[in-house]
């Protein structure tokens, strides 16, 4: 990361949104909005004194998952790139009361700036590559597990915290109370996924990432561990091995999805702890299991926003709102539009691996298309027939990749519409829509069509001989 | 608000159910909500009947709900309890996806010279009403005693909340609805972990075994969490409870004596009504005790009629045959 924020060819801009993105492949124009840090970048020196000083402690709900607490102004981890502090204007008492300012008069490269305001840059750039990443689900969608209202039912966010060295327990592994350490934990996977009721999807890493969770318990606190899982799904290099190794180190697993996370006591042996209600469909009974402590291995969802994220770049998305890449299996880092690329699980669930090695795979393809200097375009494209065209705009708005444009009555030229060959996808929609039939498909036109309708018409007519089958 | 209502077996005079009668009808008075009984209207089927004979169960809902189709053109029907909103739903339901069923059971009704379309009539709950067409607003300006002090645990069963299609509440496993509305009437709820379980419906007639655990794990649930009136919104529910408590304590050796009301009778007590017009005092497990702690005065049970002495047999009268299997008893 530190090498990506020292490089002289990239150009990083943390805390930023795109905006509006036009133009086509080798051309886009992006306007970016670099939101208001209150810290000026040129004279920060990443000390950190503001953040010691500053009075107003907030509960993380970012970097901690809710169990830590920043500053008002801060870093969200130690090692972030770039290194420069936010000022969170929702939480600051100066922003809120007028008063404070603490963080200005300890700093003394004088870099607090609390008139900064939004700044909107506008730049040229060829190729895009988007990687913005996915939402954890929230489980207190589903209500019987009792995330939210039994306070010892973690996420697998929040549980990576815990067991952080860094984190707010300094690694120690223990119950909301902040003290007891648990003598048993149920970790529930496929929480929000694989799932009618929420996502039909597989999340692909909530597998592993429960095996590694019951490793890290077993290792640090030698609580019995219960994993209730749909299937195990342990594919690709060394993680079969892995879950070996966990089943050795004594974790028992349950198949069966859970039906309820109480704390009804029903049995003797149950009070006081969080009972998991599930089917253990192996040997086809119920099964309620006391422990200490809960985790829900919760699913990974679209961005919330990924809808608009994708309008704007002019890319589409599934059903359940991942990018669509151009080709599954051939192409799974382009898109439908030329010189935008998707990358990580903006595109679907994945793992570490196959994000960087998307990632990689999309920077090369960027590359690749800087070194050939020039645009190779599929030669199926739609043309606007100049002199039949009525100028009536109907193509315009139902082309999805923004590729016609509408040109103006001039110099006692008539008004019409033209197609741009470099973002046309040769998608046909323009050409169904034109109602004077000035639009046509290259390759596609009508009369192609026809003709080779007529051809195959023909064939048997005059080509081949059929012969006549006798009945014996 | 005007709507149909269908009452159903178990809220007919004389059962468990008659006080959720009473105490609807003295609610949605002040309420607005004009209830208009669907004329002859027949049993729902209530729980077992739809695994016996389909055929035969959805004829018998669709006659009600043709019959509630004629009910001043009114087309929602208001169903208080949760086996007969279910049954009307799921069969409404059933008849509108499969047009073949719908066309064997009108040949039924033929026969009565009746006629249903199907998703002419929708079902509603009670609950559901309140909650949603009259609102926690106009019960919050209704309310002129508050239920402070009174520890609730709501329940809503299992037939009210799923399945969930029909959007009747907000959650089929954890729902909410009834929640807020004992808040806005100033109880303190408590979040009961078994709100949408069942309480073993007709089991107690087929197995008391299950049927005592499934009761005992409802009442200890709400025992555990100290509440002092299991609330629920279903005569079944009421009746299980309730009137199997003192059975269930027995089965097990436990001592528990959770009451059991109506959230009809705690709103009418919100509403400032007077305990005997909310048919309270007729429940089995004595809810005088917790409704002291809000200042309600229940008047005291009637004195049971003691049983008239069985007239001794004179003398010289000549001895009864022995049955087969009561030998031991005359000894």
């Amino acid at each position: 990361m530190v090498s990506v924020g020292n490089h002289p060819n990239i150009n990083l801009m943390a805390y930023s949104e795109v905006t509006q993105v036009s133009g086509y492949v080798g051309n886009f124009t992006v306007t970016v909005r670099q939101k208001a840090s209150y810290v000026d970048k040129e004279k920060c020196t990443g000390c950190g004194v503001c953040q010691d000083k500053c009075p107003k402690k907030v509960i993380d709900q970012a970097y901690e998952a809710g169990l830590g607490h920043r500053k008002a102004i801060y870093k969200p981890f130690p090692q972030a790139v770039p290194k420069f502090p936010v000022l969170d204007r929702e939480n600051c008492t100066f922003f809120q009361k007028g008063t404070c300012k603490a963080c200005e008069k300890f700093c003394e490269s004088n870099a607090i700036d609390f008139k900064q305001q939004d700044e909107f840059v506008t730049f040229p750039v060829g190729n895009i590559v988007l990687a913005t990443g996915f939402d954890p689900f929230d489980p207190r969608r589903i209500a019987q597990y009792g995330y939210g209202r039994l306070a010892n039912v973690f996420t697998s966010m929040e549980f990576e915290r815990l067991s952080s060295a860094g984190g707010p327990t300094g690694g120690k592994i223990v119950l909301r109370d902040g003290v007891t350490a648990p003598q048993s934990v149920g970790i529930i996977h496929c929480v929000g996924s694989r799932d009618k009721h929420y996502n039909n999807y597989c999340s692909v890493i909530c597998c592993m990432q429960s095996l590694k969770l019951a490793h890290l318990i077993k290792e640090k606190t030698g609580a019995t561990v219960y994993n209730f899982y749909t299937d195990m799904r342990t594919a690709f290099k060394d993680y079969d091995e892995f879950y070996q190794r966990v089943l050795s180190e004594g974790t028992l697993f349950v198949r069966g999805r859970v039906a309820e996370v109480t704390d009804a006591a029903r049995l003797p042996g149950e009070e006081g702890k969080l009972i998991i209600q599930a089917e253990d469909t192996l040997i086809g009974k119920q099964r309620r299991v006391p422990v200490d402590m809960v985790v829900l291995s919760t699913a990974l969802e679209p961005r919330h926003d990924a809808k608009e994220v994708g309008q704007r770049f002019g890319i589409s998305g599934s059903a359940a709102g991942w990018f669509i890449e151009r080709h599954p299996k051939l192409d799974p880092v382009a898109t439908m539009t030329e010189g935008v690329f998707i990358a990580g699980c903006a595109q679907g669930p994945k793992d570490i691996p196959a994000s960087v090695a998307q990632g990689a795979a999309a920077a090369a393809r960027v590359v690749g298309k800087i070194n050939q200097k020039e645009i190779a375009v599929e030669p199926i494209r739609a043309s606007i027939d100049k002199d039949r065209c009525s100028a009536c705009r109907i193509c315009n708005n139902q082309c999805p990749f923004k590729a016609i444009s509408y040109i103006p009555e001039k110099n006692g030229q008539r008004a019409y519409s033209e197609v741009n060959p470099a973002l046309c996808q040769g998608c046909g929609t323009c050409v169904a829509a034109c109602p004077s039939g000035a639009i046509a498909g290259t390759v596609f036109s009508s009369q192609q069509i026809m003709a080779q309708l007529n051809g195959l018409m023909l064939l048997n007519v005059n080509g081949a001989s059929v012969e006549e089958k006798v009945p014996a | 608000m005007r709507y149909s209502v269908f009452p159903g077996c178990s809220l007919e005079k004389g059962a468990a159910g008659y006080p959720y009668w009473q105490s609807m009808e003295a609610i949605l008075k002040p309420l607005g909500v004009e209830l208009v009984e669907v004329d002859d209207w027949n049993c729902c089927g209530a729980t077992e009947y739809i695994a016996l004979n389909r055929m035969a169960a959805y004829s018998l809902i669709a006659r009600t709900l043709a019959l509630a189709a004629k009910t001043d053109g009114l087309r929602e029907m208001v169903a208080p309890c949760s086996a007969c909103y279910l049954n009307l739903s799921k069969a409404d339901k059933y008849l509108t996806d499969d047009a073949a069923l719908a066309d064997k059971v009108n040949v039924a009704l033929g026969a009565g010279g009746l006629h249903y379309k199907p998703g002419t009539v929708k079902t509603r709950h009670l609950l559901d009403v309140i909650v949603n067409d009259v609102g926690y607003k106009a019960v919050e300006q209704q309310a002129t005693k508050s239920l402070a002090g009174l520890r609730i645990a709501p329940y809503y069963g299992c037939l009210l909340t799923r399945p969930a299609v029909y959007g009747q509440t907000d959650s089929p496993e954890y729902p909410t609805a009834l929640d807020k509305l004992m808040k806005v009437l100033g109880a303190e709820v408590v979040d009961y972990p078994m709100k949408a379980h069942c309480c073993g419906g007709h089991m107690t007639q087929i197995s008391e075994a299950s049927a005592f655990d499934m009761i005992r794990r409802l009442v200890k649930g709400a025992a555990d969490y100290h509440a002092d009136i299991i609330v629920t919104v279903c005569p079944m529910c009421q009746l299980n409870l309730d009137g199997f408590q003192g059975a269930m304590n027995r089965y097990y050796k436990g001592d528990y004596h959770v009451p059991v009301l109506y959230f009809t009778q705690m709103m009418g007590l919100a509403f400032g009504l007077d305990a005997a017009t909310l048919g309270i005092g007729a429940e089995i497990v004595d809810a005088r005790p917790a409704l002291s702690r809000i200042g309600v005065q229940v008047p005291p049970p009637e004195e049971e009629a003691k049983p008239a002495h069985k007239p001794r047999r004179p003398k010289e009268a000549l001895p009864m045959p022995v049955m087969p299997g009561s030998e031991e008893v005359e000894q």
